[in-house]
């Protein structure tokens, strides 16, 4: 996976050449390529174990004990993911991760949204209190709410059950989302809201048409991290989701870890699976993530 | 808050809390805070009161909770293994917050200022993504990555050791007390790495190229320049990075529970960890419920003081 990552680097640079010639180029002394050689040493240590995962994956466990980590396989061998991806039946861990994931990233914003513009441009009364109240529930510990809600949800009948880990994790992120964009919010140019105002809006009308559509590039931003957090999540969704058709990515592969049966090269493929699914989605959003947080505060 | 001075407002010290939006109170605006705030309550701040409350009785999960009075927090004062954890917290700050947010400074710099400029902006962002690429990995599957390079007997790392010479410092890297917590925390400086970098370059991009130049062309050199632009120009997001890598740090479960279980003995235990395995492993839920209350309160006192100081800051900057 990282390979073609790295043969488009050359190919990407040598793309914004011909307009970094017509911009001003900069004389490069000895010591910006000493600095270039660390940064790409730093860069070759942080990829050198996704290859080792990579290249291992596809090995057989004796090619393995014969040729060591280092080598590439001598021939592909398939068993190791194929097994591991029937025995955690990885489709559904991965629909579930989706599913979950993909709820809480939507219920989130519309949450911190409306939370937001209460609070960044209505700016009631205690506004800065209600802020901390919001910003303290993002950095309890889950530890201290596991157990009362473990209990609560056990006592609705939703333990074991998807929609338990999708409440839990939407109040969370959205904790963060109100907290970021009520400060985004705060800043928001006055003339707009005016002239909008002007125009007879209603407040419910000057949300969705003028706030959301320009905090658009933040929204986005943050719709992507709450849905990487909670695929990333293991404490909730491994004491809620017991049952093995309801456990997500994360736990699945966790749970299967130190078994008898993982001998080392199934033990990598279940590694491979298990970065593949953010792999990909990193792949995919790229520029949304690095544009950065800081990119909706709009001037 | 310059509108108090700026705005002929009748009542200029209560235009403050008033509304962005012209011709409105801020009373109907509660609405939109309604369901925010029902959730909230219902899935964050009951339980954490019960959770406070759980921490004085005495409960095994079964029988209601009995009332026990400071007995719990008087046992956690006396309890080797929770300092034990806690002093694995501290090695986890080390590794998640210190040295991640030193090395990203200057990788951050060095790529925006240096090889952003005079190698090309694509160098640039290919050599941020690679080291963002663990941060997206949920933490147990970074975790069971670089475990896999340290597994004992065929690990990686012991069969390069042995191959160019070195067997005898093969090791049992996650298995013995002596390395174990060095080996998490390695995995994790690995893991954090990328979010700074990522965070200050975003913030970088605030700053005027001209500034940079114009510093060169005054003679500053690449240091005074870090100093003086860079780390003044990001200093909210250095403040925003620290703050939740500590508290990321605090929290760590996934990777212990997924590699070492706390062990071996307690040489990687966390109070995450081990508030967890009071409550469903031992069932003595009461003093489970103590460790997390505890881990709580010490969250609550790191932000607190961060939030102060951030404040403080930022007060002292608009003075200027």
């Amino acid at each position: 996976m990282t390979t073609p990552l790295a043969s488009q680097g050359p190919a990407r640079d040598a793309a914004s050449a011909p307009g970094g010639a017509v911009r001003k180029r900069h004389r490069r002394k000895p010591t910006d390529w000493i600095i270039l050689g660390a940064a790409i040493v730093v860069g070759i240590i942080i990829a050198v174990p996704f290859l080792m995962i990579l290249v291992n994956s596809f090995k057989s466990p004796a090619d393995y004990n014969s040729g060591g980590p280092l080598q590439l396989p001598t021939h592909l061998y398939f068993d190791g993911i194929v097994n591991f991806w029937k025995r955690v039946d990885f489709p559904q861990k991965l629909w579930n991760s989706v599913f979950i994931s993909g709820m809480v990233a939507v219920l989130a914003i519309i949450i911190s949204v409306l939370n937001a513009y209460a609070l960044g441009i209505g700016r009631v009364k205690a506004r800065l209190w209600i802020i901390v109240l919001f910003l303290l529930a993002n950095m309890v510990p889950q530890e201290a709410l596991l157990y009362p809600l473990y209990f609560m949800f056990k006592q609705v009948g939703l333990y074991d059950n998807v929609w338990s880990v999708i409440i839990i994790f939407t109040v969370i992120q959205s904790a963060f989302g109100t907290y970021l964009l009520s400060s985004v919010y705060g800043t928001f140019p006055k003339e707009l809201l005016e002239a909008a105002s002007l125009d007879g809006a209603s407040r419910w009308t000057i949300l969705w048409r003028v706030i959301v559509p320009i905090s658009r590039p933040t929204l986005s931003v943050l719709l992507i991290f709450f849905f990487i957090w909670t695929w990333n999540e293991f404490l909730i969704p491994l004491t809620f989701l017991v049952s093995n058709e309801n456990q997500t990515v994360p736990v699945a592969i966790s749970s299967l870890q130190g078994d008898r049966l993982m001998d080392v090269t199934t033990t990598s493929a279940s590694a491979l699976l298990g970065l593949l699914p953010t792999l990909v989605f990193f792949l995919i959003f790229q520029r949304t993530l690095t544009r950065g947080i800081t990119a909706g505060a709009v001037k | 808050m310059t509108a108090a001075s700026t705005v002929s407002s009748p009542r200029p010290k209560k235009r403050r809390s008033q509304s962005l939006l012209p011709a409105s109170s801020g009373g109907g605006f509660w609405w939109y805070l309604l369901p925010g705030f029902v959730m909230l309550t219902v899935v964050v701040l009951v339980p954490l009161v019960w959770n406070v409350y759980l921490s004085f009785t005495s409960y095994r999960g079964i029988r209601p909770p009995k009332w026990i009075g400071l007995t719990n927090w008087a046992k956690l004062i006396g309890d080797d293994k929770f300092w034990t954890s806690f002093g694995n917290s501290v090695a986890m700050i080390v590794a998640m917050v210190v040295i991640p947010t030193l090395l990203g400074l200057l990788l951050a710099a060095m790529l925006f200022d240096l090889i952003g400029r005079k190698f090309g902006g694509g160098l640039a962002s290919f050599l941020r993504a690679t080291y963002y690429l663990p941060q997206i990995l949920p933490a147990v599957i970074a975790a069971i990555v670089i475990g896999w390079i340290l597994r004992p007997e065929n690990g990686a790392l012991n069969v390069i050791l042995k191959a160019v010479g070195l067997g005898s410092l093969q090791h049992n890297w996650l298995g013995s007390p002596d390395t174990a917590l060095l080996s998490i925390m390695g995995i994790m400086v690995w893991v954090q790495l990328g979010y700074p970098v990522v965070i200050f370059m975003a913030a970088l991009q605030r700053v005027d190229p001209e500034l940079y130049e114009a510093a060169e062309l005054d003679g500053a050199n690449w240091l005074q320049r870090f100093r003086w632009i860079t780390v003044s120009i990001i200093r909210p997001e250095i403040f925003v990075v620290t703050l939740t890598c500590t508290i990321a740090a605090l929290k760590v479960f996934g990777p212990i529970y997924t590699l070492t279980r706390g062990g071996p003995g307690t040489s990687t235990i966390v109070p995450s960890y081990y508030s967890y395995s009071e409550f469903f492993q031992t069932q003595q839920v009461g003093y489970g419920a103590t460790i997390s209350t505890a881990l709580t309160l010490l969250i609550v006192v790191v932000a607190f003081f961060f939030i102060m100081a951030q404040n403080h800051a930022e007060r002292s900057e608009s003075e200027r």
